[in-house]
């Protein structure tokens, strides 16, 4: 089993991602942020999962790894969605929603092209280092969609604060865990590494809730302000 | 070599949604109207400056706490303590840097005014609340 500071974090995260679900409800607002309640949902049965497997085979268990790295890559594509229902949201005034939803699809059939290409090239080293690299390679693409979408916001001046919080939360939680697993490959995954990723994991569900509770649908900031430019 | 500069890019977009996350918190509770007790506490009248930051959390910590506000406040918190080491630094040699810090550092303390403001009517429902039963 993990370390009592490791199970700590790991439980702080399934507090957290319950609670944001259970503010969705609170605040009626499930529906609207479907795709996000969902990514959390997935969330938590990824977590009883990786439970299971943890207590049956033990930490150091391919099984484990397996299950680990898996519903984490099944996590990055379901969070990927929730990106894409944002881009939705952001583009929507647009009419431009066929065309955001196409070029989703076009982007995760790519994605799960070069996934499987590199998956041929490398069989023999599956478990390890190549599922490390692969969820570096995927958060960082996940961090250049966000900045992208962080450009369309300022761009069209959006102001609506739960849709910029939570652009701005992803946009901190993708970058944080790229750098992590960047830093992870860098160190050869020093233990600090394992214990930073399961803080930043909190993260996302720490700010969404956050935005949740503090703000509601028709909440406005104004967009001159986001800019961080020294004048 | 793929790893450090993924790693350099990330950390240098990390610092960007952490400025930009925090202005949104701060950008949020620019249009509050303050009342008349907080301004009497604190003795803001108008606009907060940077220097009264450090003064108002400490006030905030007299009040009981709201839960909801405790993720916001500390990142402004380091958002604050990354502008003071901007503006020991950086700042010296360009002006205009200093003054953005300095409009930068106001807002952080407005955000603390505000946050203090909901606190007060927060122990006040309270004590009503006390008082009914």
């Amino acid at each position: 089993m993990p370390g009592p500071l490791a199970l700590a974090i790991w439980y702080i995260g399934i507090v957290l991602e319950i609670a944001f679900v259970v503010c969705s409800i609170a605040r009626k607002s499930f529906f609207r942020y479907l795709f996000l309640n969902t990514y959390f949902l997935l969330g938590l049965g990824s977590d009883a999962g990786r439970y299971f497997f943890l207590s049956k085979f033990g930490l150091d268990s391919t099984e484990y790894r397996y299950a680990y790295f898996y519903t984490d890559a099944l996590l990055t594509l379901a969070l990927y969605v929730a990106l894409i229902s944002l881009y939705v949201r952001v583009f929507g005034e647009l009419r431009l929603n066929n065309f955001v939803r196409f070029a989703a699809v076009l982007l995760l059939l790519g994605t799960a092209l070069f996934s499987y290409a590199v998956v041929v090239q490398s069989e023999q080293r599956l478990v390890t280092t190549f599922a490390y690299e692969l969820s570096q390679n995927l958060y960082f693409v996940g961090l250049v969609l966000t900045y992208i979408l962080w450009g369309a916001v300022l761009k069209l001046r959006e102001t609506r604060t739960r849709v910029v919080q939570f652009i701005l939360s992803l946009g901190l939680y993708f970058s944080a865990y790229a750098a992590c697993y960047a830093l992870g490959n860098i160190s050869s995954r020093h233990v600090a590494v394992q214990y930073m990723s399961g803080a930043i994991g909190c993260l996302l569900p720490l700010t969404w809730t956050f935005t949740m509770l503090r703000h509601t649908e028709e909440s406005r900031l104004e967009p001159a302000r986001l800019l961080a430019v020294a004048r | 070599m793929m790893a450090a500069l993924i790693f350099a890019v990330s950390v240098v977009t990390l610092l960007m949604f952490f400025v930009s996350y925090c202005r949104s918190l701060t950008a949020a509770s620019s249009s509050y109207e303050l009342s008349k007790e907080v301004r009497d506490v604190t003795g803001i009248h108008a606009i907060a400056s940077g220097r009264d930051f450090a003064r108002v959390m400490q006030l905030l910590q007299l009040c009981p706490e709201r839960p909801e506000d405790r993720p916001g406040l500390r990142a402004v918190a380091y958002y604050f303590e990354i502008l003071n080491l901007l503006q020991k630094t950086l700042a010296r040699l360009t002006p205009s840097i200093q003054s953005w810090a300095e409009q930068e550092r106001a807002g952080c303390a407005n955000f603390a005014v505000v946050a203090l403001d909901r606190r007060i009517a927060f122990s006040r429902e309270i004590l009503a609340q006390q008082g009914e039963l």
